[in-house]
């Protein structure tokens, strides 16, 4: 037998993490982990995070490694990337943290073409505080400070950062994938390939958002995260590559894609394996 | 199927017991335990008939899951 | 040789010449200028200077260029930097060597500057130049205490600081070795090769020692105790015999000193302090002065800041008056009426001979 898959990205230092019993975090993690470590830069790259669940993978994270401020990545590592323009530089932050807090610093990164990567895990919750509404939260959600579901008089519609960025002359680069189950993950993990060939090409900012569960946010139990995801979150968020070559797409052309990406990567599944 | 061409070792103690991979396995051969970890969470286990596809590793957020397959040429 | 320049043009030559090659800003008054000149130079000597937009992202990006072990700064005016005070919390609990520069309009900003506007028990150093030669001295100064401590400094300039020009010269200052920045990030160190975190948490990576949180506050504070032991900076005049002392710092501690002088040259016994760090305070040498003095005025262009570390340095020894007060042009960006030499000796006077202050003057004055 030969080793296709091991548990552990390389690039952690330990398997051990406090994040809750069917989180999407953890996923996304090891999608952009193996793509940096696949596509050889481990030796060339700093990550930024932000503050959410995940600022806890900055001490098991095997990267030279920034931790920001929340909402602040983005311009942090434009500094870095000015003065490191060889290395490969990517933020890490959640939908709190940049599409509440940093807005305006992930909009203008992206509009000034910094040619980095950002990275933005969308539960659409606060899942540290535990489960608060968001900006990206969808109408109807129920959440901690929205509990008869979002209301689109009362608290505002929520904000499709993807499609926004995609909109900015600056972004090469943008896709929305989701791991809410293996061929969402295959495709997020050849997405963030693609981001980070586009920052080594030098075309300019690249993002990557990616749907994850947060059941403990959703007050759901952990085997209805992935419908629920896709559900409510998936149905406004759509996934796909929102902009590649300068080329933005429609919503349709995402969807009539999902369809049958979803079918393709299922069937290969079904032979025995895809090659994420 | 009778016999496995692929097969998964199962880091139990670091389970948490979310199910995640039991839905996610197209051959269906994982199944949650009765018993429980250290955690006290129930865990998956592996019945015959794994085609080494990674599935569950992809979809497991605790890094459970190591993957190996029988070195075949795929048609 | 001299050249003609104006403030912020000479602070930003001596940031350069002290190897600052990056620095981030948004435009306001009176710190405008020195963006400008950034823009201008930074590219003809390798570096880089981002128009941010909004001194949020400047203060982020210039964390980012730290963090690589580049020299950089940012700066605004106290309006700007009350934006930045988040991040100037993080940046010192990170322990990255950021220099801030505040052209500040008036001494507004003394309390912002000195206890911060920022949470936590966090210290920066404080620099004051009373003229264009010690800015120029100050600013390359602060680069080399910012990595000396880990530790951001922050220059207090002011609207004169960065306007008037004077015939200078930016030499670059043999300030001494500092340690190697074996800390920065490069990136090439991912992948069992020993990864490198800078947090302001006190993270350490997995394996390794970690602090852990409250540990890392308490070093913190000790070397606040270091930097307050090891880098008071002041200039004292005619004190020893002296009736009336009188504190003040920057611009304004240019004119007052420039007073005092005169007033000694007239047999009157006034001396002066004047502070050139704000942090760490020069604590010991205003107890000194104010040890037999009759009183003590402090001259400040704000409604009365500095005067408390004045008050908890005398300690009671002579009675604390604050002597100066607020005073704008029409705009309220620049100095006014009051910062006049004859306005600020008749102001000392009245102190010294126990006489009524005299009203503060009208900015009227400045429309003629």
């Amino acid at each position: 037998m030969k080793l296709v898959g091991q548990a552990k990205p390389d690039l952690l230092l330990s398997q051990e993490h406090h994040m809750c019993p069917g989180c999407g975090e953890p996923m996304a993690l090891r999608g952009y982990l193996e793509a940096i470590s696949e596509l050889g830069l481990t030796q060339r790259t700093i990550a930024v995070h932000g503050i959410g669940c995940y600022t806890s993978f900055s001490m098991t994270t095997d990267l030279d490694l920034v931790q920001a401020l929340h909402g602040r990545a983005p311009s942090v590592a434009t500094g870095i990337k000015r003065m490191r323009p060889d290395a490969i530089v990517f933020t890490l932050q959640g939908d709190g943290d940049m599409v509440n807090e940093g807005l305006q610093e992930v909009l203008h990164t992206a509009a000034r073409g910094e040619n980095i990567t950002c990275v933005l895990l969308n539960n659409g919750v606060f899942g540290e505080t535990g489960g608060h509404m968001t900006a990206t939260t969808v109408l109807g959600q129920r959440t901690k400070n929205s509990l008869d579901g979002r209301d689109a008089n009362y608290h505002g519609y929520p904000i499709l950062i993807g499609d926004l960025i995609a909109r900015l002359q600056g972004a090469a680069y943008v896709a929305r994938g989701s791991v809410h189950n293996a061929a969402g993950f295959a495709r997020t993990k050849r997405m963030f390939k693609r981001a980070f060939e586009t920052q080594v090409r030098g075309e300019g900012f690249s993002f990557v958002e990616v749907l994850t569960m947060c059941p403990t946010g959703w007050f759901i139990p952990t085997t209805e995260g992935p419908s629920y995801m896709n559900e409510t979150l998936g149905e406004v968020h759509i996934m796909g590559e929102l902009k590649v070559d300068g080329v933005i797409r429609t919503t349709d052309e995402l969807h009539e894609e999902n369809i049958r990406k979803a079918a393709e990567i299922e069937a290969a599944l079904a032979r025995g394996g895809v090659d994420a | 199927m009778s016999r496995s061409v692929g097969t998964v070792t199962i880091a139990v103690e670091a389970c948490k017991g979310c199910d995640l991979c039991i839905p996610a396995c197209p051959p269906a051969v994982l199944s949650m335990s009765i018993g429980v970890n250290r955690n006290g969470y129930h865990h998956p286990e592996l019945h015959d008939g794994c085609t080494g596809c990674s599935a569950c590793l992809m979809v497991c957020p605790d890094f459970v899951f190591t993957v190996y397959r029988a070195e075949r040429s795929r048609g | 040789m001299k050249k003609l320049m104006e403030g912020s043009e000479a602070m930003a030559e001596a940031a350069i010449a002290a190897g600052c090659r990056f620095f981030a800003g948004y435009p306001m008054t009176p710190f405008t200028e020195l963006l400008e000149h950034f823009a201008r130079r930074m590219p003809e000597v390798g570096g880089v200077c981002i128009n941010a937009e909004s001194e949020l992202e400047a203060v982020g990006m210039a964390w980012g260029a730290l963090a690589t072990g580049a020299r950089a700064a940012t700066g605004s005016t106290g309006q700007g930097l009350s934006l930045m005070q988040e991040s100037f919390s993080e940046i010192t609990l990170a322990e990255l060597p950021l220099v801030i520069f505040n052209m500040a309009r008036g001494q507004q900003d003394y309390y912002q500057s000195t206890r911060g506007g920022g949470h936590g028990d966090y210290r920066h150093i404080v620099l004051a130049p009373a003229d264009l030669a010690e800015a120029i001295e100050l600013t390359q100064l602060a680069f080399h205490l910012a990595d000396t401590w880990r530790n951001p400094v922050l220059v207090y300039g002011d609207y004169l600081t960065a306007h008037i020009q004077e015939a200078v010269e930016v030499d670059p200052l043999e300030l001494g070795p500092v340690a190697d920045k074996d800390w920065a990030l490069d990136g090439s160190l991912g992948g069992t090769g020993r990864s490198r975190i800078i947090s302001p948490l006190g993270f350490a990576k997995t394996g390794r020692r970690s602090p852990g949180i409250e540990q890392h506050l308490r070093t913190m504070t000790d070397k606040s105790r270091q930097i307050e032991a090891a880098e008071v900076r002041v200039e004292v005049g005619h004190v020893d015999d002296a009736q009336t002392v009188i504190v003040a710092f920057g611009t304004p501690g240019k004119f007052v000193r420039y007073v005092v002088n005169q007033l000694r040259a007239d047999g009157e016994r006034i001396g002066f302090v004047r502070p050139i760090t704000l942090w760490p305070y020069p604590t010991d040498a205003v107890a000194a002065a104010a040890e037999g003095a009759r009183t003590v005025g402090v001259f400040e262009l704000c409604a009365g800041q500095m005067i408390d570390d004045v008050r908890l340095s005398v300690l009671g020894r002579a009675p604390v008056v604050g002597i100066g007060g607020i005073s704008t042009d029409g705009s309220g960006f620049g100095v006014g009426p009051l910062l006049d030499a004859e306005i600020i000796r008749d102001r000392i006077l009245a102190l010294h001979r126990g006489e009524t202050m005299p009203p503060l003057p009208d900015n009227e004055r400045l429309e003629v």
